[in-house]
């Protein structure tokens, strides 16, 4: 391919873009649309997974052991279950700060009353290993195997909450995939639409280059070329759009609803967009190629 | 040196639109095919270019047999023969010199190859002054001069005119035919499809007469079959 051919081609899809203003137009305005979709599930989707770790983060297990255990035994033990794979974080909790931690919660502004209790704790049997998880649907084969273990005499889950958190990511996710795809297959079907407008109108001219001797590649080329640009158009737009709206609505939310932001830490924008840019951007690259493409197989004979 | 042996073409339908076609034209010839609507000039046109393939018989075009060209290879075999057309085909929303131009961009000539010889190509076939002109403000005999230079911008050894005087009056006719034959003088193959046979008996170049999809006459001087 010559340098020439190259750039002509290049030069070629731009001119498309004009000649059917109102169809790129359309293009460029529904690729923009499902870009900016796109892009706003992904920060919801982002945001929301985090703060879904986060919360995940402070799902524990607990286990309590038999009686007649010694604490280096339990200690023991506690060396097995880290090891596990399930496991993030182990935390021993000794009968002694079991019950300080009790006091704190239970007899606060009585502390007359836990004063009876000096020399005699009652939680002396409920040494116990608070036990975090690397993901919390990993729960229910960690807590079979701490139930399996010899010496352990209770092991207490949060077993609704991690079920729920599990459950509701997994429909998010599903939910959010299927709502992407629907807008990217609408996206796709518009710019081949807008291509197959210019081919329709570019008819004779596209005549006129084959009797002249032009290769396939640049009757095609600027087509081709055509869909990307209204790819990229379409993509750069709401990406643009949405680095703006998101700063100004974090900031928003921090100012206006502190409950909110004390509830939800929103991940700054940097990160969010340092992935979201040029992932927008490669999909609106490639929705614009495959538009295009599919187009051209099929109404471009050459 | 174009030669075609045993050539038939069939549609879909079934009828042949050329049947047992044999015939030569050698380099640097000036012909005529005439024939009446429908007798297989343009089905001849469309196999010469290898826009259609023959349903029988063997074409032969500067050397290379048509049937063995493979497709990626048709665009380089087209720029070695000129095409020019009865409504002209040009691109309406570019200038003269885009037009010319155009031929030489789609096969990737550097630009200040082209800027060189557009101009001398529109000199030749005298419309230098008019270069940044629109299809729609030439004349008809304007337009076909425009289209002759896309055309022959690109050094095709064979012409093909298909109807060019067409939709010209009859000055414009003779001044297009004129410049046909000055093309032909300088070593280019010229084919014409026409149905002006005024045109035909004045210039006296070999002429050869389709009926049905038939050769029925090839001669010389301007001479052909007129029998309905």
């Amino acid at each position: 391919m010559r340098i020439n051919t190259f750039f002509y081609s290049i030069g070629q899809g731009f001119r498309n873009i004009f000649r059917n203003k109102m169809f790129s137009l359309a293009s460029i305005a529904t690729m923009a649309a499902c870009i900016f979709m796109f892009g706003l599930f992904y920060i919801i989707i982002t945001n929301f997974n985090t703060a879904v770790h986060r919360i995940e983060e402070g799902v524990s297990v607990t286990v309590f052991f038999d009686r007649d255990l010694t604490e280096s035994q339990i200690q023991a033990i506690g060396d097995d279950i880290e090891k596990r794979t399930e496991v993030r974080e182990l935390e021993y909790v000794s009968p002694e700060a079991a019950w300080e931690y009790y006091k704190e919660i239970y007899f606060e502004g009585r502390e007359e009353l836990a004063a009876g209790f000096v020399g005699d704790n009652p939680l002396a049997h409920s040494a116990n290993f608070q036990i975090y998880l690397e993901d919390v649907s990993m729960q229910s084969t960690l807590v079979r195997y701490l139930e399996s273990l010899d010496g352990v005499r209770e092991v207490k889950q949060s077993e609704m909450v991690a079920n729920t958190l599990s459950d509701f990511n997994k429909l998010v996710g599903y939910v959010s995939f299927g709502i992407i795809l629907i807008l990217l297959c609408v996206a796709v079907f518009l710019i081949s639409n807008t291509v197959m407008v210019g081919i329709s109108v570019r008819r004779e001219e596209i005549g006129i280059m084959k009797l002249i001797g032009a290769t396939d590649y640049l009757v095609r080329a600027p087509f081709v070329v055509e869909g990307i640009l209204i790819g990229l158009v379409g993509a750069a737009i709401p990406l643009t759009l949405l680095y703006f709206l998101y700063q100004k609505i974090i900031v928003y939310i921090a100012e206006k609803f502190n409950f909110i932001g004390s509830m939800l830490e929103f991940i700054p924008a940097r990160t969010v967009f340092s992935t979201l840019v040029p992932v927008g951007i490669i999909l609106g690259a490639g929705i614009g190629f495959i538009g295009s493409r599919m187009t051209i197989r099929k109404h471009l004979k050459v | 040196m174009i030669k075609l042996e045993h050539v038939s073409k069939s549609y879909s339908a079934g009828i042949p639109a050329l049947n047992d076609v044999s015939l030569e034209i050698e380099a640097g010839e000036f012909v005529f095919i005439v024939g009446d609507s429908g007798s297989g000039k343009s089905t001849l046109i469309k196999l010469l270019l290898k826009e259609l393939d023959p349903t029988e018989g063997t074409i032969l075009v500067n050397g290379k047999l048509l049937g063995k060209i493979k497709r990626k290879h048709i665009p380089k075999f087209r720029r070695n023969i000129g095409v020019v057309f009865q409504d002209f085909r040009l691109l309406k929303d570019r200038n003269v010199y885009d037009n010319v131009a155009f031929a030489q961009k789609v096969i990737g000539e550097p630009n200040g190859r082209i800027r060189k010889k557009v101009p001398a190509m529109l000199s030749m076939v005298g419309l230098a002054a008019k270069y940044r002109s629109f299809p729609k403000q030439l004349s008809g005999g304007e337009q076909q001069r425009v289209a002759i230079a896309r055309a022959l911008i690109n050094e095709p050894s064979i012409l093909l005119a298909d109807e060019p005087t067409g939709n010209l009056d009859n000055n414009n006719a003779w001044d297009i035919m004129k410049l046909l034959e000055e093309i032909n003088s300088r070593g280019t193959t010229v084919i014409v499809v026409t149905h002006n046979l005024e045109i035909v008996k004045v210039m006296k170049k070999r002429v050869i007469t389709v009926k049905k999809g038939t050769v029925v006459s090839d001669s010389g001087q301007g001479d052909y079959d007129d029998e309905d």
